[in-house]
């Protein structure tokens, strides 16, 4: 069996990883906060934030803890707004070698949170795992630290900071979107009509009532769905295929 | 509070982790369907776009700054800065701009 452990795509996953815990470091901050507020101590806080890795599931549980919610409804709400993961996982399971071992299919699952999903669908080729372990390595901590020292300490990051660093999330993904879009038009599409499902649905009566969540799965499996029958990918044209094929080629030189 | 903390805490992270564990362990094949493989070619795109966009324009203290750290990003991802420069130039401009308004 190939050796899976590979030092260069664990720095890469921390390099990549970085701005992802800063982004993570403010709204775990707010985070916190919110914790704090809502009478949750600092360790249970971190506690929840280093088991469970996200922002919108988290945020909905704290209003749950506080109205005293049945385990049933905290675990229901936790489904409907993280279903999206689901799909994350599914993408994922294409993007990763056939016969990677099990164990670090468990390992990896926990990394799959929006971030680290969208850095990892950026590869070229096949994510090796330990690039998801690197991102990991620096964006646990900062999720994690960020809620403790919230809910800990209250105010102690000034909301200018705060509010400049929450775009980092926001850059990372537009990072990961715009250079893909620039070569494909089909694409460069996709992300237009994206963006004005997402701001009608964000405005529209009704609609906006419905979790952030479960309105982001909506929306995907809508348009995802509706670019693959109108825009089937063709694997010789994308060159998906050979570059994995190349891939195939230097893994093999190397061992 | 009427429910233990740890216990809701517990629920949510076996929920969540199953919802992220069960595809990436029971798809262990490639996938040959060509209208799936297109969904799910299209799923990161879809989804990363969704997130950002109004969220962005909601994330900062001001929709102004908001649409500037947007039009910064998508700026200098277009003339291809890595991952961590377009982040850190959207939260630089952000802070910037914050800084008079």
């Amino acid at each position: 069996m190939k050796k899976v452990a590979d030092g260069s795509w664990y720095c890469r996953g921390i390099r990549d990883g970085i701005p992802i815990a800063l982004g993570y470091l403010a709204v775990s901050f707010t985070l916190g906060i919110a914790a704090g507020n809502a009478g949750i101590g600092s360790f249970p806080a971190a506690i929840m934030s280093l088991m469970n890795l996200t922002s919108a599931g988290e945020f909905a549980a704290l209003g749950l803890m506080t109205a005293g919610a049945a385990y049933m409804e905290m675990a229901g709400t936790q489904f409907v707004i993280n279903l999206r993961y689901l799909l994350m996982s599914c993408a994922l399971s294409q993007k990763i070698s056939p016969d990677l071992p099990f164990f670090h299919r468990l390992f990896m699952s926990y990394g799959i949170t929006d971030e680290i999903f969208g850095i990892s669908a950026a590869v070229d080729g096949n994510v090796n795992p330990f690039y998801v372990y690197g991102a990991l390595t620096v964006a646990v901590p900062g999720w994690t630290i960020g809620t403790w020292l919230g809910a800990a300490s209250g105010n102690i990051l000034p909301p200018r900071v705060l509010s400049a660093l929450n775009v980092a999330i926001y850059g990372m993904f537009i990072a990961i979107i715009v250079p893909p879009a620039r070569k494909e038009k089909v694409l460069a599409g996709m992300i237009g009509v994206s963006m004005a499902a997402s701001l009608l649905a964000a405005r529209l009566p009704l609609i906006s009532q419905i979790s952030s969540g479960m309105r982001i799965m909506i929306l995907t499996v809508l348009i995802a769905w509706f670019g693959a029958v109108l825009f089937p990918i063709h694997e010789k044209e994308s060159g998906e295929e050979e570059q994995k094929e190349q891939r195939k080629e230097v893994f093999s030189d190397e061992r | 509070m009427k429910g233990n903390i740890y216990i809701y805490i517990l629920v949510m992270a076996v929920v969540t982790y199953l919802i992220r564990v069960l595809p990436l362990t029971l798809i262990r094949k490639p996938i040959k369907n060509q209208r799936i493989r297109s969904f799910l070619y299209y799923v990161p795109y879809v989804t990363l776009t969704v997130m950002t966009f109004p969220g962005i324009l909601e994330a900062t203290s001001s929709v102004y700054s908001g649409a500037a750290g947007l039009l910064a990003a998508f700026l200098l991802a277009f003339f291809g800065a890595s991952l961590f420069q377009v982040a850190a130039g959207a939260c630089g401009i952000v802070f910037l701009l914050e800084l008079f308004l």
